[in-house]
């Protein structure tokens, strides 16, 4: 395994972010990848939809996320990988969550982003609500996220 | 004292993000509370974690002082 490849760059974003800054800084870090998948959710621009909040819980959500990196590495040969998920506020067009996965091949690096998002989106300790007009909303996860995730159960690790 | 911590909708149902109750057996700490709120907290889908460790047995639990359970209703991320 390449040097480096032990390392993940997690982190819980309490304030905003620069997602074009952070791919940058990501790319030029890891120069043996052939392949760099980068995945960014934004809080997207809906009918009536002013505000979006996620909630965490500090002595669980972050280890999650590093537990949840340590997963994609042992099931992936990665170069490199860095996830990064906001907490708190966002508007329409804000970043939610960041991640890059670098790797040999693209295969790799396409399939470690996958999981890790399915992953985020579905197994992570965040909490979602949304405010419009009528006031704030708490949002449940979707079936599809259950499948989505389901889908990683029966695959091979590698 | 132990300390309750309400995620997600459930600081809504509680009316607050967490609360100090006085230490003993799970059962008892919840009968204490709004019955409303009590209901909330069993429900099937919400976990629970003991000082940031998810626990199986719910029924188990004995808070003792300076303990912090977390009542963790469906997560949605990303």
């Amino acid at each position: 395994m390449a040097a480096g490849a032990e390392m993940a760059d997690v982190r819980l974003a309490l304030d905003p972010f620069d997602p074009a800054a952070e791919i940058a800084a990501f790319n030029a870090a890891h120069p043996h990848a052939g392949g760099i998948v980068t995945f960014l959710g934004q809080v997207r621009l809906t009918g009536g939809v002013e505000a979006l909040e996620l909630k965490h819980y500090a002595p669980m959500t972050l280890p999650g996320m590093e537990e949840l990196a340590r997963a994609v590495r042992a099931r992936w040969l990665l170069e490199g990988l860095s996830i990064i998920h906001r907490s708190g506020v966002m508007r329409p067009g804000d970043p939610i969550v960041l991640v890059c996965a670098a790797a040999r091949h693209r295969r790799d690096a396409f399939a470690a982003a996958d999981f890790a998002m399915d992953h985020l989106k579905s197994q992570s300790w965040f909490w979602k609500r949304e405010k419009t007009a009528a006031g704030w909303r708490w949002i449940e996860p979707r079936a599809e996220d259950f499948t989505d995730l389901a889908r990683w159960d029966h695959s091979a690790s590698r | 004292m132990a300390r309750l911590v309400f995620l997600g909708r459930l600081e809504d149902v509680a009316g607050m993000p967490q609360t100090e109750v006085p230490p003993g057996p799970v059962e008892q700490v919840l009968a204490a509370l709004a019955p409303e709120l009590a209901v909330a907290l069993l429900d099937e889908k919400v976990r629970m974690a003991l000082n940031g460790r998810l626990i199986g047995d719910r029924g188990a639990v004995v808070l003792g002082k300076g303990d912090e359970l977390a009542f963790l209703p469906p997560v949605s991320g990303g």
